[in-house]
C-alpha cells in the first residue's frame, strides 16, 4: 500500500442465494483519481459502489480506504460522500437545510456552518439557491445540490451512483463539464458508476469496464477504447465491426478472399480468430493504391448522424458488410451516395484481434 | 476555491457514537415490535389453540371438543347460517358498491364529493346502530313494517335484518377498495377499443371489469370477512337466526365454557383465514395496470347515463342517511311511534340512570389513546420495519405479525386475550380489566390496514434517505424526525383518526374484555338493548355518530391547518 492510494479492493464477492453479483474483484484507486465504472445493467458495478458505501455486505473480500481495512463497518463509520441516481434530497429542507444536513451534526457553530453552505452552494454554481426547497429547482440544480451536500463533510471519497441519468440530454452534456472541473478543483477521489460509455470516456481519468461481475478492463479512456482488452470491451465501447477470419501467421490474416495485414501477432497459423475494426479505422482519402488493406465495395445504406455518417459497404471480397465512417464534409468531397462504389484502406494500428471462442 | 479535501482521520470520534446508538436504535425497536406483537397478538391466539384441546380442568382431551361441537346441531347450525348470511351479503354489497363506485369514478354526475361523504357516513357508526333504525322501521312496532310481507317477509328480526344492515355497515369499506380499483384507468385502451368500433357493453366487459378485478376480489373479501365476524348486527336484529360470532358470546360469557368458546373461535376464524388467503393470493398477482406512460382516463358526460347513474346514487345517499337519521330521530321521540314529540329523556335516561355517562367517558378517554398510541406505534413500527438495517431475520416475522390481525375477527382476538391475560400465571394478568388492555386490543384489531397506509406513506418517500444520512454520519433517528415523520404527516393524522373512530364504535374484541369500571358507549348500546331500552340505546348510538363525525371534522381541519402552517414545501411542487 502506498501513501497515494486512496481506495484497494481485494477479491470482492457478492451473491445473491445462487447468482453472483461479483466475482471476484480486485481494483486500487489513487488519491485524487476520477474513477468510473461502466458497464451494461446488471454487471455489478452498483453492487460494486454499494459495497464501497457499505450500504451492501461483500460475500468475501476486503475494503480498505487509506490503509483502514473499512470492510465490515457500517456505513456511517466510513469516510464518503455519496450522490444517488434520485438524489435523494430532503423534501421539507430547503437547499441549505440540506446542504448543512451532514453539518449540523458536528456541533459545529451556526455562523460555521452558514459560512460553510455558502461556500458550497458557491462552488456548485448556486449561490442563491439556498432558501428554496428542492422542489422548486429544475433537474440539474437538484443534482448539483446533491453534490454540494456529499461534499460539505470534506469526505476524502465522493461515490456518484449514475447522477446524471435523470437528466435531459442537453442538462446531461453540460453537466458533465462542471462535475469533472468540480472534481479537479476539490480534488476529491471520486467513484462514478454509469452504464453511459460516452459520460465515462469524457469524465474519467480511468475507466474499469464491468461485466458479469467481474472487471474486463481498467485504463484510461484512450487505452479502453484504443485497445480493449476483450471482444466484450471492444463491442461494448463504440461501434466495431467483427469479421471473422483466420491467422496465416507473421501478422497475415485471411477474411473472406482478403489477405489483411495487422501488427499483431501471436496466432499460430490456421488458428480461428476475429478482427475487431472501429467504422473510423480506415483511410478513405491519399494515395489508397500504395496502402495495405485496401478494400472496395458498393455502399448499401448511409445513416446520417450529422457530423459523422456511418456508410454500410458491401464488400464482396470480405463475404460481409462493412460500416465505415464517413465525416460530413468527406461524404460531400467524395462523392459517397447509397448505391454507388468506393475505394478505401483498412488502418491497421488500431485493430485488435482476438481468438474465436 | 477552498473546500479541503485533505486526509483526515478516516473515523470521526462523533460517528462512533452515531453506531453504537445507531445499532441499539434500529435492532432494539424492531425487537420491541416483535414482542409487543407476539404477546398481544400470537400468544394470546395460540391460547385459543391449546383451549380447544383442553377439558375444562385444563386437561388434555385431543378432539373430544371439535367431536362435541360437531354433534350439537345448534352449534353446527350457526355455521351454516354465518356462511349463508356472509355470502347473502357479499352479492347483495360488492354490486351495489361497484355500482355506486362506477358512477362517481367514470361517469359525469354531479356533486361526486357529497356522494362520496354520505357512502363513507356508516364508518363513523357502530354496526348496531344500523339494527337499531332498521328495528325502528321494520321492527315490531315498526313505521313500515305493513311494507314487509310485499317483500315476502313476516319479519325483519333474522337474516333479512342482518343483510340490510349489513348492507349498510360495510358499504364503505367495499366502495372505497372499488373507488380505488376504479380510480385509475389507461384512456388509451378505451381509445383503442373506441378506434375498433367496439360497443360499450365489450368495452365495459373486455376492458373495464378486467381492470377492476383485483378490486372486486379484495371488496368481496372484506365484505365477506365482515359479516362473518359481525357480532353487534345478528345480536340487536338476529332474532333466532345463531350466528358462530353470537355462540363464542354464548360460551364464554352466558356458560363459562372457554374451552367451546376456542373450538367456536377456531371454526371462526376458518372462513376468515380463507378470504384473507384468497385476497393476498390474487393481490400478489396484480401487476401494476397503469406504466408511466399510461393516459388517465376521464369520463366523458352522456345524458342517459349520467341521469340514471345520479338517480342510483342519490338512492344509496338516501339509504345511508335515512339508516343514521332514523336512529337519531329515535333517540328523541317520546315513545316510537307512539308518541312522537321531542324529548331529551332517553339521553337524561342513559347518563343519570344506565351510568352510561361514565361508559362515554371511557369510550373517548381509549379512543384517544388508540388514536395517540396507536399512530405512534404503527407509525414508527412501520419504519423500523421497511427503513432501518440489522437484525433482518426478524423482519419477515414482524410483516407476517402485523398482516394477521386482518384475517383475525374481533371476537376471536377477544377469547385469545380472555384465555392468555385472564390466566392467572401470566404475570400479566394485572392488565386485565384495564383500560389498558382495551387499547391494546383495539389497536392490534386495527393494525393491519394503518400499517399497511403507514407502509405504503413510507414507500413513496426516496430510498436512499437512510443511505445519505448514514454517508452523512446522521443516525437515521435524527432524519426520521427532521424529514420522514414530517414528510408523512398528513397519512400519521390519518392513522389516528382511523383508531379514533374504530375505538369509538367497535364491540367484538372489547366485548369480553371491558370490567364494570371500564365499561364502552359501543357496549352500553348492547346492554341498553339487551334491557329492551331501545330509544336511549339509539341515543347513545346517536352520541357516538356525532362524536366521530366531530373528530373527523376537527382532524381533517387540524390537518389542513398544520399542513398550511408547516409544509410550505409541498405547495412548492412546481418549479419557480
Amino acid at each position: 500500500m502506498t501513501q497515494d492510494e486512496a481506495l484497494r479492493l481485494e477479491g470482492i464477492r457478492k451473491s445473491f442465494g445462487s447468482f453472483v453479483a461479483l466475482g471476484g474483484v480486485d481494483l486500487a484507486i489513487r488519491r485524487g483519481e476520477f474513477v468510473c465504472f461502466l458497464g451494461p445493467s446488471g454487471c455489478g458495478k452498483t453492487t460494486l459502489l454499494r459495497i464501497i458505501a457499505g450500504l451492501e455486505q461483500q460475500t468475501a473480500g476486503r475494503v480498505i480506504q487509506h490503509g483502514r481495512d473499512v470492510s465490515h463497518l457500517p456505513p456511517a463509520a466510513r469516510d464518503y460522500g455519496i450522490v444517488f441516481q434520485s438524489y435523494a434530497l430532503f423534501p421539507n429542507l430547503t437547499v441549505a437545510q440540506n446542504v448543512a444536513y451532514g453539518l449540523v451534526n458536528r456541533r459545529r457553530r451556526r455562523a460555521e456552518i452558514d459560512a460553510r453552505v455558502g461556500e458550497l452552494l458557491e462552488l456548485v454554481g448556486l449561490p442563491d439557491a439556498g432558501r428554496k426547497y428542492p422542489a422548486q429547482c429544475s433537474g440539474g440544480q437538484q443534482q448539483r445540490i446533491a453534490l454540494a451536500r456529499a461534499l460539505a463533510t470534506s469526505p476524502s471519497l465522493l461515490l456518484l451512483d449514475e447522477p446524471l441519468s435523470a437528466l435531459d440530454a442537453k442538462v446531461r452534456e453540460r453537466l458533465r463539464g462542471e462535475i469533472r472541473s468540480l472534481q479537479r478543483r476539490v480534488g476529491v477521489t471520486t467513484i462514478m458508476v454509469t452504464h453511459d460509455q460516452e459520460e465515462a470516456l469524457s469524465m474519467a481519468d480511468r475507466v474499469v469496464v464491468m461485466n458479469h461481475g467481474l472487471i474486463e478492463q481498467c485504463g484510461t479512456p484512450a487505452e479502453v477504447y484504443e485497445q480493449p482488452a476483450t471482444p466484450f470491451v471492444a463491442t461494448f465501447l463504440g461501434r466495431v465491426n467483427i469479421l471473422p477470419g483466420r491467422s496465416l501467421g507473421a501478422g497475415r490474416y485471411r477474411v473472406g478472399d482478403v489477405d489483411l495485414e495487422l501488427p499483431v501477432d501471436g496466432f499460430a497459423p490456421g488458428t480461428d480468430v476475429r478482427i475487431f475494426v472501429r467504422p473510423e479505422d480506415r483511410h478513405v482519402e491519399g494515395d489508397l493504391a500504395a496502402m495495405p488493406n485496401r478494400l472496395s465495395g458498393r455502399v448499401a445504406r448511409i445513416d446520417y448522424l450529422g457530423t459523422v455518417c456511418l456508410a454500410e459497404v458491401g464488400c464482396d471480397a470480405l463475404h460481409q458488410p462493412l460500416t465505415v465512417a464517413y465525416s460530413l464534409n468527406q461524404l460531400h468531397d467524395l462523392g459517397v451516395r447509397e448505391g454507388g462504389r468506393v475505394d478505401f484502406a483498412l488502418r491497421p494500428d488500431r485493430v485488435r484481434v482476438f481468438a474465436t471462442g | 476555491m477552498t473546500a479541503e479535501a485533505a486526509s483526515r482521520p478516516a473515523a470521526a470520534p462523533e460517528a462512533r457514537g452515531v453506531i453504537l446508538g445507531e445499532w441499539i436504535a434500529a435492532r432494539g425497536g424492531l425487537v420491541l415490535l416483535a414482542s409487543g406483537l407476539l404477546v398481544f397478538l400470537t400468544l394470546p391466539l395460540a391460547m385459543i389453540l391449546m383451549r380447544s384441546f383442553e377439558d375444562r380442568a385444563g386437561a388434555f382431551v385431543g378432539l373430544a371438543n371439535f367431536v362435541r361441537y360437531v354433534q350439537t346441531p345448534a352449534l353446527a347450525q350457526s355455521t351454516w347460517n354465518t356462511l349463508t348470511f356472509a355470502a347473502i351479503a357479499t352479492v347483495v354489497v360488492v354490486p351495489m358498491a361497484f355500482l355506486f363506485a362506477y358512477a362517481i369514478q367514470r361517469t359525469c354526475i354531479p356533486a361526486k364529493g357529497l356522494w362520496r361523504s354520505i357512502a363513507l357516513l356508516p364508518i363513523l357508526a357502530p354496526s348496531l346502530l344500523a339494527a337499531i333504525s332498521f328495528i325502528y322501521l321494520f321492527g315490531n312496532q315498526g313505521l313500515l313494517r305493513g311494507l314487509l310481507p310485499l317483500a315476502g317477509l313476516s319479519s325483519i328480526y333474522g337474516l333479512p335484518g342482518m343483510v340490510l344492515a349489513m348492507a349498510f355497515a360495510s358499504f364503505p369499506h367495499a366502495v372505497m377498495i372499488l373507488l380505488a380499483s376504479l380510480s385509475l384507468a389507461d384512456a388509451r385502451l378505451y381509445e383503442a377499443a373506441d378506434a375498433m368500433g367496439t360497443s360499450a357493453l365489450r368495452r365495459f366487459v373486455t376492458v373495464t371489469l378486467p381492470s377492476a378485478k383485483y378490486g372486486l376480489v379484495s371488496a368481496a373479501m372484506v365484505t365477506f370477512t365482515m359479516a362473518v365476524s359481525e357480532f353487534g348486527v345478528p345480536k340487536v336484529i338476529g332474532g333466532n337466526y345463531p350466528v358462530l360470532a353470537i355462540d363464542i358470546y354464548k360460551q364464554v360469557i352466558g356458560q363459562q365454557n372457554f374451552q367451546m368458546g376456542a373450538v367456536v373461535g377456531l371454526v371462526l376464524l376458518v372462513p376468515a383465514v380463507v378470504a384473507f388467503v384468497v385476497d393476498a393470493v390474487v393481490q400478489r398477482r396484480q401487476k401494476a395496470l397503469m406504466s408511466a406512460r399510461s393516459v388517465p382516463y376521464a369520463p366523458r358526460p352522456a345524458r342517459l347515463r349520467d341521469g340514471l347513474m345520479l338517480v342510483y346514487v342519490v338512492l344509496i345517499s338516501a339509504y345511508m342517511l335515512v339508516v343514521i337519521l332514523m336512529a337519531a330521530y329515535g333517540s328523541v321521540v317520546k315513545f316510537w311511534p307512539y308518541n312522537l314529540s321531542f324529548t331529551f329523556d332517553h339521553y337524561r335516561y342513559g347518563f343519570e340512570e344506565a351510568g352510561v355517562e361514565h361508559a362515554y367517558g371511557n369510550s373517548l378517554v381509549m379512543a384517544a389513546l388508540c388514536a395517540v398510541l396507536g399512530a405512534a406505534i404503527t407509525f414508527a413500527g412501520a419504519y423500523w420495519v421497511e427503513k432501518t438495517r440489522g437484525a433482518d431475520a426478524l423482519r419477515p416475522v414482524v410483516r407476517l405479525q402485523a398482516m394477521l390481525p386482518m384475517a383475525v375477527p374481533g371476537m376471536v382476538l377477544g377469547i385469545g386475550y380472555i384465555l392468555f391475560f385472564n390466566s392467572p400465571a401470566n404475570p400479566l394478568n394485572v392488565l386485565y380489566g384495564t383500560m389498558a388492555i382495551l387499547v391494546a386490543s383495539t389497536i392490534v384489531h386495527f393494525y393491519s390496514s394503518s400499517h399497511l397506509a403507514a407502509v405504503t406513506a413510507l414507500k413513496q418517500l426516496d430510498g436512499e434517505f437512510e443511505s445519505v444520512s448514514a454517508s452523512l454520519k446522521v443516525p437515521f433517528y435524527r432524519t426520521f424526525g427532521r424529514v420522514t415523520l414530517p414528510v408523512c404527516l398528513p397519512t400519521v393524522i390519518d392513522i389516528a383518526r382511523y383508531y379514533f373512530v374504530n375505538a369509538m364504535t367497535t364491540i367484538s374484541a372489547v366485548v369480553f374484555l371491558y370490567s364494570p369500571k371500564t365499561t364502552l358507549a359501543s357496549i352500553s348500546i348492547l346492554h341498553m338493548d339487551e334491557a329492551g331500552a331501545i330509544g336511549p340505546a339509539a341515543a347513545m348510538a346517536t352520541l357516538i355518530v356525532a362524536t366521530s363525525a366531530l373528530v373527523t371534522v376537527l382532524s381533517l381541519a387540524a390537518e389542513h391547518f398544520i399542513l398550511r402552517r408547516t409544509q410550505a414545501w409541498r405547495r412548492a411542487a412546481a418549479p419557480a
